[in-house]
Parts: C-alpha cells; sequence; structure tokens
C-alpha cells in the first residue's frame, strides 16, 4: 500500500505538492511513483530561477529500469533545487515526502495548489 | 499475464514480495526489495535466483559428440564427464543462434542448458542440424527447476545441505548428488562473476529445494535475487547476453568472445567458413565495454558518436553498476573507431565513454 499523506496536493502525473502558505510550495514525487520506477539512479533537477507552466516538464528520474519526465503540478519559478539527490538519488525512495523532495517554488497563484487532487483523491486515482 | 509462462516457483515469488514481469514470455521476478541491494547481496554474500526458465535438452546417442562438435563453435572433445564448457552456437552466417552450456555425464550422454527465450528457436535448430547424425534429442525444459546460489558465501550454504564434496567440484564442472534431499546436477557455474552453484533439479521439487536454501542462506544473509540484479551483474562481469552483444547478427569473435571459437578443432562446424573469413578480413565492427564515471544510464540503442561527432555505433546494454557507483554498458562500434574518443548524447550532455576490459569488478570466483 503506497503512503499518500492527507496534507498533500497531488497531481495526476504523480508528483506531490506542499504549500507552505507563503506564496511557495515544496514539489517531489508520491510514495507510489517512487515504488513503481523502483530503484532511483539519477534526478535532473531544474536551475534556480527557471519558471514552469503547469504540466511543463522540469527534470527527468532516472531508474535502473527507465528514465521518466518530471512534470511541474503548479506554474511557478524554482527557488530551490534538492542538490543532496545529485549524490543520493535513493533518498527518494527512501523518503519521498521528506528528505527526498526535488524543488521549492514560488507559486505563479497561490490558489492553483487547491485546484490539484486532495489525498483521498489522489488514493482513488492510483487505486 | 495469465498469457505468461510460469516456473515451478511463481507462487513462492509473490509470497516473498517480488515484482512479476514478462520476460520473454515468461512471468518472472525481476526484483524483490531493491535491484541494487540484491546486486550488493551476491557481491558481498550470497543470492538464490529462480532461473528455472531456461531450456534444457538431452544429446543422447554414439554420434553425440560429433554431433556436438558440428554444432557449437568450442571444442566438445575437451569435455571428460563432470566437465561443462561455454559455446556459441552459430548460424552458416557467423551470426550467433544462441549460446549454451555443454554438460558431459558420460559418453554418448550429453546435457544443454540454454536460453530460455531461444528455446523454441533453438530446438527446431537442434532438430534440423541433427539429421544424418545418430543422435537423439530431448527437450528437458518443462522436466528441470533451475536454481542459482551465487555470492561468495554460496559455497558454505549449499554445502550446509549435501553430503556431496562441493569443494572437489571446480569451476565449470558438475556432479550429481542430492541437495535438502533432492536429486540435483550441482553445477559449478553462474552469470554472476562470483563463485556459485547452479542446481537443476525436477520441477516438483523447487518449492522445497528453494525453502531449503532460504532457510539455511538465512544466517548468511543470503537475499532472494531477481532478474533485474542477474542483468546488473553479468554487466559487470562483462559477460555477454543473447540478444545484446551476441544476436543473428553480431558474431563471436566481433563479442570479443574469440576464446570460444576454435577454428582449427578438427571438425567443420556450422559458421565455421565465415568466422574463418571474418578473421582474415578483420570485422568491421567490435562490441566495445565502456564506463563513464557518470550515473545516468546509457540505454541499449543510444547512438555513440565518434570524435567529429558522427555516429559510428550503438549501445547494446547498459546499466547503473552498483559497486562502482557510475554507468556501465557494453557498445557495438566500427573497429575503425574503437580505438578513438567515444561519447554518447543523453538529454543534450555529451558523455564521454571510457573504455573498460571487463570485468569491471574485481571477482572472486573460484
Amino acid at each position: 500500500m503506497s503512503s499518500v499523506p492527507s496534507d498533500l496536493r497531488y497531481a495526476k502525473s504523480h508528483e506531490w505538492v506542499k504549500s507552505a502558505g507563503d506564496g511557495t510550495a515544496t514539489v517531489g514525487i508520491t510514495d507510489y511513483a517512487q515504488n513503481s520506477l523502483g530503484d532511483i539512479t539519477y534526478v535532473q533537477l531544474p536551475k534556480v530561477g527557471a519558471t514552469f507552466t503547469a504540466g511543463q516538464v522540469f527534470g527527468v528520474v532516472e531508474s535502473v529500469k527507465a528514465a521518466s519526465d518530471l512534470y511541474a503540478p503548479v506554474a511557478g519559478t524554482v527557488i530551490e533545487v534538492n542538490s543532496e539527490l545529485d549524490a543520493t538519488p535513493e533518498t527518494v525512495n527512501q523518503v519521498p515526502y521528506a528528505a527526498g523532495w526535488m524543488m521549492k517554488i514560488k507559486l505563479a497563484d497561490a490558489a492553483s495548489v487547491g485546484a490539484l487532487l486532495d489525498a483521498a483523491a489522489y488514493e482513488k486515482l492510483i487505486g | 499475464m495469465s498469457s505468461l509462462k510460469r516456473t515451478p516457483l511463481r507462487d513462492f515469488h509473490a509470497a516473498h514480495g517480488a515484482r512479476l514481469v514478462d520476460f520473454a514470455g515468461w512471468e518472472m521476478p525481476v526484483q524483490y526489495r531493491s535491484i541494487l541491494e540484491e546486486h550488493k547481496a551476491v557481491r558481498r554474500t550470497a543470492g538464490l535466483f529462480d532461473v528455472s526458465h531456461m531450456g534444457e535438452v538431452d544429446v543422447k546417442g554414439p554420434e553425440a559428440l560429433r554431433f556436438l562438435n558440428h554444432l557449437v563453435t568450442n571444442d566438445v572433445v575437451k569435455l571428460f564427464p563432470g566437465r561443462v564448457l561455454y559455446s556459441p552456437m552459430c548460424y552458416p552466417t557467423g551470426g550467433v543462434v544462441d549460446d549454451l552450456l555443454v554438460y558431459m555425464r558420460a559418453p554418448e550422454d550429453y546435457f544443454l542448458c540454454i536460453n530460455a527465450g531461444n528455446i523454441d528457436k533453438d530446438v527446431a535448430w537442434l532438430f534440423e542440424q541433427a539429421k544424418g547424425f545418430d543422435v537423439k534429442l530431448t527437450d528437458r525444459s518443462s522436466d528441470y527447476a533451475l536454481l542459482a546460489i551465487q555470492g561468495p558465501s554460496a559455497l558454505a550454504i549449499v554445502q550446509s545441505l549435501t553430503g556431496a564434496k562441493l569443494d572437489l567440484i571446480g569451476y565449470y564442472h558438475f556432479a550429481e548428488g542430492t541437495v535438502a534431499g533432492v536429486q540435483c546436477i550441482i553445477s559449478r557455474t553462474g552469470y554472476t562473476g562470483e563463485d556459485g552453484f547452479e542446481l537443476y533439479h525436477p520441477a516438483g521439487d523447487a518449492v522445497a529445494l528453494a525453502e531449503a536454501v532460504v532457510k539455511a542462506g538465512e544466517v548468511y544473509g543470503l537475499e532472494l535475487t531477481g532478474l533485474g540484479a542477474r542483468d546488473s551483474l553479468r554487466l559487470e562481469a562483462g559477460y555477454p547476453l543473447y540478444g545484446h552483444e551476441i544476436t543473428a547478427d553480431i558474431s563471436p569473435l566481433t563479442a570479443g568472445l574469440g576464446w570460444t571459437v576454435k577454428l582449427d578443432k578438427g571438425a567443420d562446424f556450422i559458421g565455421r567458413a565465415a568466422l574463418l573469413a571474418e578473421k582474415a578480413n578483420g570485422a568491421l565492427n567490435k562490441v566495445v565495454f565502456f564506463k563513464t564515471g557518470d550515473r545516468r544510464i546509457v540505454r541499449a540503442d543510444t547512438p555513440v558518436l565518434g570524435a567529429d561527432g558522427a555516429v559510428v555505433g550503438k549501445v547494446l546494454s547498459g546499466t547503473l553498476s552498483p559497486v562502482l557507483n557510475e554507468a556501465i554498458g557494453s557498445a557495438l562500434v566500427t573497429t575503425a573507431a574503437a580505438t578513438g574518443a567515444l561519447a554518447v548524447d543523453i538529454r543534450g550532455t555529451l558523455i564521454n565513454l571510457q573504455l573498460v576490459k571487463p570485468p569491471f569488478v574485481q571477482l572472486k570466483k573460484s
């Protein structure tokens, strides 16, 4: 059973978003996503200052099995990336909702996070 | 996945949390816990692989030796009872039908182990080539299950389950005996580069044998290991995989397996003329092994670029070496380009290939 914390919001493309309440948010991939990918071997993240629209590719996550695109769940500007993942990408497997986070963004629209799936809707999506 | 073939251990794998995938038409465990961790467990202590999908064929009769020496590129005459030989078998073009192990049980009594994905093709090929030879071929693939116990602790684990004196069985030798009460061909072979054993046994005994090995392996830290780790282990060891480093279009000479091609063995074998010509004229392409110093996996079919940026070949296999913590792989490149700088483009980043003579890691096999 995949973990789906109730305080996060989710994109159908299996990223999670945690709003800080100050117009910024943290983005990562879900437990379901990391489990489907298997051993994560490389995470390619954007540069600070890059801007993305919702649904745009912001990076790549590689597992032994395949390389998969990462999609921005909401629009925003990158203010920080988790550079620890360069050396220890397996952190995404181990703690996808904590130290395995991928980027922090300044939201283009603070209300956009609320429009994403809530935990119950995401749980239903992954069945 | 109901149309997939299953080994006798399919439910055993599911009960142990395996992720089951379609591998060459078989429902097989690709991993249990983590491919990287399973890989490291085999290098550190031991892993148990179910490779029951592999095919087995009995070759018996007065002309068994003559037939086999016509069939394969290596020299079967060198075998004696209890000895195992690795060899490709080729088409007349020099391309590879399959690579296999030849076991000699007794004069006129041999046993072949062939790749799972090639069983139908190989059996048809064997019967076709056997015409005119006084041999009897029997496809035994569904009669046998096959467990591989691999790693530095494999000897101690299997020894704890058998009265057979395992230290008397050398690398690429075998004996017949019981392990955990199950009649086995105990073969000191494997596909990981580590010491270890492959146990051929009746399919009906597979669950009992697997459970006995798991129990005996507990104190050694033996892990259940899937086909994901099997692939990264074989690539780290520099072993070819049919369909990647050797194919109908890649000859054993091109693949760097010249040591298995005995052109002067005194028997005309299938593909000999083509391989002789390839050796005389020099091969157009060659298989090389590389590492990159980077964690991005260089995946099969990625184009390989020469010094001037032109495509000079393609990647055949690629993974992350869990031991080196960098990408490793193999590629088919033009012989002319193989001595120059080689690179691949991964998502816009040019990554240089550093050629390596495998194995990539120091192996401890006996």
